[in-house]
């Protein structure tokens, strides 16, 4: 199994391919017969992923299964995975069956929906695999495509809008990181990202437009990638395209953009930011962090006067983003360690609490707060797993979501006291909007006419809901799970990125003796 | 004498077809020979492109230097060929059906590709111009080819004065620099430009400039294509679209680097211009278009400019850049005008985007292809139009023009908005009444999708382009 990487990858477009091809007509069975082949495609995507996981070896710190292949334009075919990429990848294929059988009650162009779908996964497998700057930026872009399709097509009743916003925020983003990939493959003359790890990018101090520019040429890169990065994080203030796209996405939509869609800028920032513009990431340390406790404090604050369910786990992403970016630039180990677990772990609970609000908005058809109430007395069921995923968004030690909140406020706690407490008031605030959204869908007396004849979760959801339930719980009570696999690869990260500060520093003090 | 005739044999042969053709047509019963004659036409290009692509090889200098017959001019003439005869294929049907097939359209054609042959390999101040007027009255005519509509006449007419002027500025920007060279040669000409650009010479380089950016529609010489794009036929627009911006690109190229390689600096600013001013001009103004022919007219002066981006650069890579983005262009821009075509109702032209809506239900297929086409021409990867994008960007950026490669991104995002424009009524909204059916044409259908079957299959290995058009540069640029 040389190229498992790339059969993992393109697996899911030959299904697509061959759902394009051959499927024909719109009738119940030809329905049937997309849901099921996608269905099994992810499936067995999955399980190829499962092979690479137990073949991975956590303490080799270098990137492992590498294929590589000539290109056009000087470029390389580059598919690689270390400790920071593999789990992404894992959640990617972990949460694409679940999301496929979210959509199992799709009957609007259903071959068309599956095949968006499987084209995304692809793409999302791509950007974590990548080992080329190239090859990533195609991967990285090219997965708006079908968001954009499925956000248009199957969304809400404004979902033009939104799916106009989505594709043009991020494409706006994303171009000025072309500019600067051009820029770096000028400068390196290489687009491989393993070698570009290791190149230095010119840190030398000039003026451009009379602005001096401390960190040079480093520091402007960053900031290219960080325009990109930042919106599809998304970071405050370029974080309004996601309450849209999220409210107007149909809800399988919805569980990709937040479990993995929003991974894919936090994963940039580690692999592009910290590990190959060091100098340039810790001379904008300060604003990236001071940008995150404001995310964080402030996004909660709009949770909480939210009347839109969706719109409501919208912002408290964005919140939940802000601890990761706190982490990421935090540059330690716990900080690091935290983001990514903090990105794995929310993507197990927003997935699942978007299916928790798809649950209900298929029976009732309306995603507002004031529609809801007393929902305990008719779906028990719903009720528990609900709190345990409200439980979960709010960080309650035992839950996945306990550990990355706390790993990443011990980081930057050891950076930045202020931030670290500021940051800290997020975390009451983000207890203060989930309860009370709980309390006001789910407890009460049923008194709404509307819900009287409201059923529980059918089997098919309740299995959906099960994997994310034994994750949550799993990583809650056994961190060492995932921080075993990231720890080495991200130690050596942080050392070379203290290295390069130090070398850095010794340089300017040399130039200016 | 002998060897130099062995040189022009590919036009020579064309031109003595035409006049076979136009002698042939008139001594029948006129019309019956048109489509027959428009067929040989198509294979005698694709005929000719296969001689040149693969017999063609070394330089070959004829007629002391006047006409050049390098691997540059072999590049551009094979993808006039090619897209040329693809877009004669395309026009039969449509114009058969309306009673506009007439003899003379695929002899025009044949004369406007002789020009631009000789566009692309002259070598001196004269060639050049005999090529680009040849082709250029050739056009004129084919614009106005529906002589009984108003919009087809007022759009050969502004066509033809605007051209005339703007061959008027080229003419007398080519007698500056010939007053101040003492050559019409290029050769000669550069060894001038090497030692310094007197001010008469960089006048004559200047209204030099300002011809060819006329011809290849860069702003602010560009107020004549969204009228000409619409009032044409909509085949001719297909042909005006693709064969005649590589010559006139080409040529571009050729003059600048022949002629003036060695005063870089002196022209680099005034491209960089145009591009950026191209660029933004052809985002903003096809914003507001509702007809798909005159949005095709703006989107095709932004992609101009991303060509001329390349040119820019002033480097071989700037050359190679601005070749393959030609290339990708012509390609994308043949399925796209094959669905335009494909656009009727009941037998008539429809060129309101508005009448697309929910395409995508009735004819998936087709609209699967045009999504992938409009993403091409946004530039979104992993569509082939993007690394058109990337290898100008990277030729701008290595070229020292790094805010011209910002630019070139933000303006690529502004012009996304309305190919999306398009996905969006396509794909998006609710079903109403049939506002589009027929155009159920197999060559059409064939170029469409091959066009978009380019696109995706492209990025794989470019088809070995990128090899061809890496030499090319190399021999024009040293």
């Amino acid at each position: 199994m040389d190229n498992i990487l790339s059969i993992t990858t393109f697996m899911p477009a030959l299904a697509a391919l061959i759902l394009a091809v051959f499927l024909r007509g719109e009738d119940e069975a030809a329905q049937r017969n997309a849901k099921w082949v996608a269905m099994a495609t992810t499936v067995i995507t999955f399980i190829a992923s499962l092979f690479i996981l137990f073949e991975f070896d956590p303490n080799d710190t270098g990137f492992q299964f590498v294929e590589e292949g000539t290109w056009i334009m000087g470029l390389t075919y580059k598919m690689g995975v270390d400790g920071i990429s593999v789990l992404f990848v894992m959640l990617t294929t972990f949460m694409m069956p679940l999301v496929i059988a979210a959509s199992w009650s799709v009957t609007d162009r259903v071959k068309e929906y599956m095949i968006a779908f499987l084209l995304l996964e692809t793409l999302m497998l791509g950007v974590f695999m990548a080992l080329d700057l190239v090859l990533f930026y195609l991967f990285f872009e090219a997965g708006l495509i079908p968001m954009f399709l499925i956000i248009g097509i199957w969304g809400g009743a404004n979902r033009i809008y939104a799916s106009f916003k989505f594709f043009l925020y991020t494409f706006l983003g994303s171009v000025l990181m072309l500019v600067a990939m051009v820029g770096m493959y000028a400068d390196a003359s290489t687009t491989d990202i393993e070698a570009l790890l290791s190149h230095q990018f010119g840190t030398e101090s000039f003026s451009l437009l009379g602005i001096q520019i401390v960190g040079g040429m480093q520091t402007l890169l960053f900031l290219a990638f960080f325009a990109s990065f930042a919106v599809k994080m998304p970071m405050w203030p370029v974080h309004t395209w996601l309450p849209d796209a999220h409210v107007q996405a149909p809800t399988a939509g919805s569980v990709v953009l937040a479990a993995i869609l929003l991974k894919l800028g936090g994963y940039g920032f580690i692999r592009f930011s910290i590990g190959m513009f060091p100098v340039g990431s810790d001379v904008m340390a300060p604003l990236v962090l001071w940008m995150s406790a404001i995310a964080i404090v402030y996004t909660s604050l709009v949770a909480l006067v939210q009347e839109d369910m969706k719109k409501l786990i919208a912002y408290s992403s964005v919140a939940h983003m802000g601890f990761v970016t706190m982490g990421i630039f935090a540059a330690n180990q716990q900080g690091l360690d935290g983001a990514i677990f903090q990105m794995l772990s929310h993507g197990f609970i927003s997935g699942a609490l978007f299916l928790c609000v798809g649950v209900i908005y298929d029976r009732m058809h309306t995603r507002d707060i004031d529609a809801y109430g007393g929902l305990v007395n008719r779906m028990p069921a719903y009720a528990l797993i609900f709190m345990l995923f409200t439980m979960a968004n709010v960080g309650l030690p035992g839950t996945s979501g306990f550990v990355g909140e706390f790993l990443t406020l011990m980081a930057v706690f050891q950076v930045n006291t202020w931030v670290a407490a500021v940051a800290t008031t997020g975390v009451i605030f983000s207890a203060a909007y989930a309860l009370w959204l709980y309390r006001r869908v789910v407890m009460g007396d049923l008194i709404k006419e509307s819900l009287k004849s409201i059923t529980d979760m059918s089997r098919r959801e309740k299995a959906i809901f099960a994997p994310l339930v034994v994750m949550t719980i799993l990583l809650g009570v056994y961190p060492a799970l995932i921080l075993d696999i990231i720890g080495p690869s991200v130690a050596a990260l942080v050392t070379q990125y203290d290295t390069a500060l130090a070398a850095a520093e010794a340089a300017t003090r040399l130039a200016s003796n | 004498m002998s060897a130099d005739l062995t040189i022009i044999l590919p036009e020579i042969l064309l031109a003595v077809f035409a006049m076979l053709g136009l002698i042939g047509a008139v001594y029948t019963s006129k019309d019956d020979l048109a489509s027959p004659l428009l067929w040989a036409t198509s294979a005698v290009f694709l005929a000719i492109a296969a001689w040149i692509g693969f017999a063609g090889e070394g330089t070959n200098v004829a007629f002391g230097g006047m006409f050049i017959d390098d691997a540059f001019s072999r590049f551009a003439k094979v993808t006039i060929l090619v897209s040329a005869a693809a877009v004669l294929l395309m026009s039969e049907g449509y114009m058969s059906q309306r009673g506009l097939l007439r003899f003379e359209y695929p002899m025009l054609v044949v004369l406007a590709v002789v020009g631009m042959m000789t566009m692309v390999s002259a070598g001196d101040l004269m060639a050049l111009y005999m090529g680009l007027e040849l082709q250029s009255l050739a056009l004129y005519v084919v614009a106005s080819l529906r002589r009984d509509s108003v919009k087809s006449t007022e759009a050969g007419l502004k066509y033809f004065v605007l051209g005339a002027l703007s061959s008027g500025l080229l003419l007398y920007g080519a007698s500056l620099v010939y007053g101040y060279a003492g050559t019409t040669l290029f050769s000669g000409i550069v060894q001038v430009a090497e030692e310094g650009v007197s001010l008469g010479l960089l006048f004559g380089l200047v209204f030099l400039m300002a011809g060819f950016a006329f011809k290849v529609s860069a702003v602010p010489f560009h107020m004549w294509t969204p009228d000409v794009y619409e009032g044409s036929p909509t085949p001719v627009t297909a042909f005006f679209a693709t064969a005649p911006k590589v010559a006139a690109m080409a040529l571009f190229a050729r003059v600048m680097h022949d002629a003036f390689g060695g005063a870089v600096a002196d022209w680099q600013q005034i491209m960089a211009l145009l591009s950026v001013l191209s660029m933004f001009l052809g985002a903003f103004a096809a914003i507001g278009q509702t007809n798909i022919k005159r949005l095709m007219a703006f989107s095709s002066i932004a992609h101009m400019g991303y060509a001329l981006m390349g040119l820019a650069a002033g480097t071989v890579l700037g050359v190679q850049a601005m070749l393959v983005y030609m290339a990708i262009y012509v390609t994308m821009n043949v399925g796209t005008f094959a669905f335009i075509l494909m656009m009727e109702k009941d037998g008539q032209p429809v060129v309101e985007i508005g009448a697309l809506k929910m395409y995508s239900k009735r004819e998936p297929g087709k609209a699967l292809a045009m999504l992938v086409l409009l993403f091409s021409l946004a530039g979104v990867p992993p569509m082939l139009g993007f690394f058109g994008k990337l290898y100008v960007l990277r030729a701008a950026y290595e070229g020292g023009l790094a805010w011209l490669a910002i630019a070139g991104v933000i303006a690529s995002v502004i012009g996304a908005y309305y190919y999306l424009r398009i996905v969006f009524f396509m794909y998006f909204g609710d079903a109403e009444e049939e506002r589009l059916n027929g155009g159920k044409s197999p060559i059409l259908w064939a170029m469409l999708m091959g066009s978009a079957a380019v696109m995706v299959l492209g990025i794989i290995n470019m088809f070995g382009v990128e090899g061809a058009a890496a030499a090319a540069a190399l021999t024009l640029v040293n």
